[in-house]
């Protein structure tokens, strides 16, 4: 009971370390194509946001599951990066069933890259570092969890940034794409200062 | 060795097998919408299976909305009115829709996926559009890039056209084409005539369509074409007219003056028909032809730039410039355009310096 305790009280320490200290996107830069493409505005970015949560934190259970269960007693670990992917990619065909019935406009909105979630290298890089970090089953949904909402607030905040952009001039060479990466970077910055607040 | 790519290769597939379970599951719950109930204009009631487009649900019951893109959302053509149960504005749809018809609830139909019952309001003469199984009896060459098809109505046999009004015709697939799609011609033939339909085809560089039909299209070959759709036809007025066509904006004109012949009409109609050069012009014995049938109508052949040894004697220039040699003022007549979006900009301003006023300016643009 105990040892259940702890392993709680880790779980919720790593989820915010995964949204704060560790954030997936601003501290290790995965996910970065559909941080920038996305991002024009807070309602798409929002919804994107919401599907990379979910598929993240699912995905990271389902894989535990497969590695835990599947891989490590047969000795074919090294063949997770395929297997992750196949059950990503499952999943997020999942996931844009449910958002085109449920919600249309957002199904839209977000086009091409509702299926290519399936590629974003943060999904397979969190599955990836649960792995590599030996992380149990509960740590391993608070990290999946953490990480999600990590990447929907990075994302989020671009968001909001650019839509005050709108109206800014911004010089003509750094338009689009060019700023946003400044931007990044300075919210990567920004994020430096909680190192050290969580272990 | 073997033994662990064995395993492997077992593991995968029945992971993958599990997986596409799960999902053609998940599919049939998430994504069945089950009957919904389409009210038309309220009046006609359809039970339709919910989930696909309304575009393609209509062409299902047999009513056919007009696109020119074959539903990707690239046209904006196949606009129909939605009064209940559409759901909202697609990002897809914006760019087409104009603030009236955001307003008044205008939609793409090829856009708008059947979720539950709708009310729906499409004009009326959609109801008289139908899809015509032909053959394809004759095919001549007119100049060296266009060509005219003649089709004959094999089922229906028979077509209710308006001089001017336009068909699809769908275009299989074939080597290089792997989606079925529709393309818009006008009809070049006697409305009177309404056992088969002629069209006068340019050949487009890669067009899909165009490829097809000059290149895999023979005599006696099946083809399947709906309409007619379209507004472009004569006013009821007795005014003056202006006709400016270029390549294959010919054909609705010769509908036009078959009509005209028909009804022994004593309008006045100047008919501007220009092309690059001498070998672009086409049908000129058919215009002779109605020229003495009719007794008001001109036919003036534009060439904008005629090799020498053609021999051109005719006007030369823009067709623009020719009917601005041709008019002072042309307030109290109305224009028919057929042709290239560029084309009918220019002519448009033309006309309208020359005062003609903008509601009386038609024009069927090529898309």
């Amino acid at each position: 009971m105990n040892s259940l305790g702890a392993e709680i009280w880790q779980a919720v320490v790593v989820c915010f370390a995964a949204v704060f200290t560790n954030n997936i996107l601003l501290s290790y830069f995965l996910g970065m194509c559909p941080f920038t493409a996305v991002s024009r505005e807070v309602r798409t970015a929002g919804g994107l946001g919401a599907a990379v949560v979910f598929v993240m934190t699912f995905t990271c259970i389902l894989n535990w599951m497969a590695y835990r269960y599947v891989l490590v007693p047969l000795h074919l670990e090294f063949f997770r990066f395929i297997l992750f992917i196949i059950i990503i990619a499952a999943f997020v065909q999942l996931v844009e069933m449910l958002i085109d019935r449920f919600s249309p406009a957002l199904y839209q909105s977000l086009g091409i890259f509702l299926p290519l979630i399936t590629v974003n290298c943060a999904i397979l890089g969190a599955s990836l570092f649960m792995i590599i970090r030996e992380y149990s089953l509960i740590v391993t949904i608070g990290y999946g969890f953490g990480s999600g909402v990590g990447w929907l607030l990075a994302i989020l905040a671009m968001a909001g940034i650019r839509q005050r952009f709108n109206e800014s001039r911004v010089p003509e060479g750094l338009r689009g794409p060019g700023i946003t990466l400044i931007i990044a970077g300075l919210m990567a910055l920004a994020f430096i200062g909680f190192t050290g607040v969580l272990s | 060795m073997v033994i662990e790519i064995f395993t492997l290769v077992l593991i995968v597939s029945t992971i993958a097998a599990a997986l596409a379970a799960l999902l053609v599951v998940s599919e049939h719950f998430i994504s069945n919408y089950g009957p919904c109930q389409l009210t038309i204009n309220e009046e006609r009631k359809l039970t339709v299976q919910g989930g696909r487009s309304l575009l393609s649900t209509l062409q299902e019951q047999k009513i056919f909305i007009p696109s020119a893109c074959g539903g990707r959302g690239t046209c904006g053509v196949c606009k129909v009115k939605v009064l209940d149960g559409g759901g909202a504005v697609l990002p897809t749809e914006t760019p087409f829709l104009t603030k009236e018809d955001l307003q008044e609830g205008v939609r793409l139909s090829c856009q708008v996926k059947i979720r539950k019952d709708m009310a729906i309001e499409i004009p009326r003469a959609l109801f008289q559009i139908r899809q015509f199984k032909c053959r394809c009896s004759r095919i001549e060459d007119l100049t060296y890039d266009m060509k005219r098809f003649h089709f004959e109505l094999v089922n229906p046999d028979t077509i209710q056209f308006v001089a001017g009004q336009y068909v699809q015709l769908k275009c299989p697939k074939y080597k290089g084409n792997n989606e079925e799609v529709y393309r818009a011609y006008s009809i070049a033939s006697d409305p009177k005539e309404n056992q088969a339909i002629d069209l006068i085809i340019r050949r487009a560089p890669k067009g899909i369509c165009t490829t097809w039909c000059f290149d895999y299209l023979k005599e006696g070959d099946p083809v399947e074409i709906t309409g007619p759709y379209g507004e472009f036809h004569l006013s009821d007025t007795q005014a003056p007219m202006v006709f400016v066509a270029g390549g294959s904006g010919m054909a609705p004109f010769v509908s036009i003056l078959w009509h005209m012949k028909n009804t022994a009409s004593k309008r006045e109609a100047v008919y501007f028909f220009g092309g690059n050069s001498a070998r672009d012009l086409c049908l000129s014995e058919q215009m002779e032809q109605f020229s003495r049938d009719l007794p008001t109508f001109t036919f003036v052949p534009v060439v904008a730039k005629p090799e020498p040894e053609s021999g051109w004697k005719g006007q030369t220039g823009l067709v623009t410039e020719a009917v601005s040699r041709h008019y002072k003022d042309l307030s109290g007549h109305e224009g028919y355009l057929c042709g290239s979006p560029g084309m009918i900009d220019a002519a448009i301003a033309v006309f309208e310096g020359l005062g003609m006023t903008a509601g009386k300016i038609y024009y069927d643009k090529f898309v």
